[in-house]
């Protein structure tokens, strides 16, 4: 196979400083080297590749903007961003794991957590030596998690957690769950371990999405948390929601590298196919596709950089983060729709990574907010009206 | 001990190259230039031996402000230090070896890894040029290599098989695919990298001794030709082979 080089058509390379370039292509040689030659296989089986962990860490994947005396790499917003676009040319569930164990566990342990919470955890999980997952979702609260009802009662020394969490992502290979739950009626955050009497996680099954990520229920069953697991600067759901932000921000970024995947896979196929005597790259109609492909992953590429550029120089709001998201996620759904196309059968094999991406891509567009909840998100901004609350 | 680790930059081989219009170089503009792949092979090992006896690692690059780069994925990789000896024109084997072994001199380096040739110019020689130089031993092709005390034991590869060679320190090794697996620059190891110095002095003076009169690419390859999808085509397929390209 050829060598993946990017897809830049406005030089964007140019705006980028050096480091940033450097980590972002160790990412993608990591990505073309360890994860696109096994991935189908792990997708094929409904498997997370295990084995992927310790070589992430390696690397220094986790946590990557939190600082160096956690064992993390202290990088920019906009190096975070490219190495989510990277991991996500590779297979968005292995982003999802990169995401979830940077923006919704060690984020939360990091921004919330007391100082012997993050001196325990942060290295652990930087090193991948601990992996953790991120519990908001319950089976009948999913884009109006405030009517949760998950509960925390307080008890000597600590507190009781009852209640069930759906569709947590790593939930069934954690050791630590950020769990929220309402404690005398306020959203507030836990750190729920593996082994906790009444504790279980077990797997989804059935998913036709997000394959080779593991996702799962949490269920908590009078659940004793001490009082040292209770994440001492949480204050409401607008913390949990503070992660979402993280990790929309990281999915803005990520579902670039699916786009470019899916285009990079349609281009050299439209090139080398022949039908009536010529490519089919050579039909005003393929081109018109290619060009639009093209077009839209130039426009999130941009539209990602300044994203990255604002949440670096502390002007970044909530809104403009689900305008990335939704647009983005979007297209890349666009975008891997018209590559099936392009590819004809052969779309859809798991030998193109195309139908992998089009389907991982619906679960992409669902969590951290859908599309229909971001929309009302940005509504709600420009109109001073919330159609939703 | 001191490691030096010599690197050089070279076009990426999955870029297309043009050929200046006089005809002697290529026209950089557009080509993506990377580490030369041997040369990461020779890292790795310089940065395993030093992971194992101690000691301090010199990436050294012979070339223009360019090379820059490829000296400081070095360094992201782990190398201690970077230097570069400027020059930017065009040296050949020569010259270039001429200018590291000065260098390696002056830092005092009996261990001096390279990669075992430079996918530009293929020459497959500065490794050897260089010990010479030193009067150090060289030992080319390594896949395989242990050190102990001031022995050293390399295996190498040679047409249809391997040999086992010692020899001792100081010694030059060229490094050839499968000597080890190089390690990715960590996000880490490329912040700190942004932190050392790149160390620049103009490479020693000497004059080429070998000229390029000409460079020009390889004839244009014919298309290839689909007789068929299924095994209906095989009997052409054979008697195209026989008759036309003659080779069975
Ligand atoms: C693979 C996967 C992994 C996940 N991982 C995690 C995780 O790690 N942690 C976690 O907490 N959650 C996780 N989630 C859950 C995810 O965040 C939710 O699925 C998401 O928030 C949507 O909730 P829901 O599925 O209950 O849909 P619902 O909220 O029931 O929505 C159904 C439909 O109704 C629309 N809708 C709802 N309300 C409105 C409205 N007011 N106006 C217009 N339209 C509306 C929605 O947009 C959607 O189209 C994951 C989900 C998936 C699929």
């Amino acid at each position: 196979m050829q060598k993946f080089v990017g897809v830049d058509y406005f030089n964007i390379e140019s705006l980028l400083s050096e480091d940033e370039k450097m980590i972002r292509d160790s990412v993608r040689d990591f990505v073309s080297a360890e994860i696109i030659p096994i991935i189908e296989k792990y997708n094929r089986d409904g498997q997370f590749p295990h084995q992927l962990i310790e070589k992430m860490a390696d690397l220094g994947l986790f946590g990557v903007t939190l600082p160096q005396e956690y064992s993390c790499a202290e990088l920019n917003n906009v190096a975070y961003g490219l190495i989510m676009q990277e991991l996500e040319r590779g297979d968005s569930g292995v982003r999802s794991f990169v995401s979830v164990q940077s923006s919704l566990v060690m984020y939360p342990i990091y921004a919330f957590g007391s100082e012997e919470q993050k001196d325990y955890w942060l290295p652990l999980l930087a090193q991948g030596r601990r992996i953790g997952c991120f519990g908001l979702t319950e089976p009948d609260f999913g884009s109006n998690p405030s009517g949760m009802i998950t509960k925390a009662q307080k008890v000597q020394d600590g507190y009781t957690l009852n209640g069930a969490k759906m569709w947590i992502t790593n939930g069934t290979i954690a050791d630590v769950a950020v769990v929220w739950a309402k404690l005398n009626g306020v959203v507030t955050g836990f750190l729920v371990e593996k082994g906790m009497n009444g504790f279980t996680a077990p797997e989804m099954k059935g998913k036709l999405s997000l394959r080779a990520s593991v996702t799962s229920e949490l269920i908590f069953d009078n659940v004793f948390i001490p009082e040292k697991n209770l994440l001492p600067k949480t204050e409401g759901l607008k913390n949990a929601l503070m992660c979402l932000n993280q990790a929309r921000y990281g999915i803005a970024w990520g579902v670039v590298g699916s786009m470019m995947a899916c285009y990079d896979a349609a281009l050299n196929y439209a090139k080398s196919r022949i039908q009536f005597g010529k490519p089919i790259a050579s039909f005003q109609m393929t081109q018109e596709k290619l060009v639009l492909m093209l077009t839209e992953i130039t426009k999130s590429q941009l539209l990602n950089l300044q994203l990255g550029r604002m949440k670096d120089n502390g002007t970044l709001k909530h809104y403009h983060v689900s305008l990335a998201k939704r647009n983005n996620c979007d297209k890349a759904s666009e975008i891997a729709i018209l590559a099936r196309e392009i590819l004809g059968a052969n779309g859809i094999l798991d030998e193109y990574p195309v139908m992998r991406h089009l389907a991982n891509l619906e679960s992409v567009k669902t969590y951290e907010g859908t599309h229909e909840m971001h929309t009302l998100i940005i509504g709600e901004d420009i109109t001073g009206i919330s159609a939703f609350e | 001990m001191k490691i030096a680790v010599c690197v050089s930059h070279v076009p990426d081989t999955a870029t297309k190259i043009k050929i200046n219009s006089e005809g002697k170089s290529i026209d950089p503009i557009g080509v993506t230039f990377v580490v030369n792949p041997y040369d990461e092979y020779a890292i790795e090992e310089a940065l395993k031996t030093k992971e194992k006896f101690g000691g301090e690692v010199f990436a050294i690059s012979v070339g223009g402000e360019a090379n820059k780069e490829t000296i400081r994925k070095a360094l992201a990789m782990g190398a201690d230090n970077g230097i570069l000896l400027k020059d930017n024109n065009e040296r050949d084997s020569f010259a270039v070896a001429k200018a590291l072994a000065e260098e390696i001199k002056l830092i005092g380096c009996e261990l001096v890894f390279m990669g075992k040739q430079s996918v530009d110019y293929d020459n497959s020689i500065t490794g050897q040029l260089t010990a010479e130089m030193l009067g150090y031993s060289c030992i080319t092709t390594v896949v395989d290599l242990e050190i102990d005390n001031q022995k050293v034991i390399a295996e190498r590869e040679i047409e249809g098989g391997r040999e086992v060679v010692e020899s001792e320190l100081p010694v030059v090794i060229t490094a050839q695919k499968g000597l080890n697996e190089p390690r990715y620059a960590s996000l880490k190891g490329i912040m700190a990298a942004k932190k050392k110095v790149i160390e620049e002095k103009p490479a020693f003076s000497v004059e080429n001794v070998s000229e390029i009169i000409k460079m020009y690419s390889p004839p244009a390859k014919n298309p290839g030709r689909i007789l068929g999808t299924d095994s209906s085509a095989v009997p052409e397929l054979v008697r195209l082979l026989r008759e036309e390209a003659k080779v069975i």
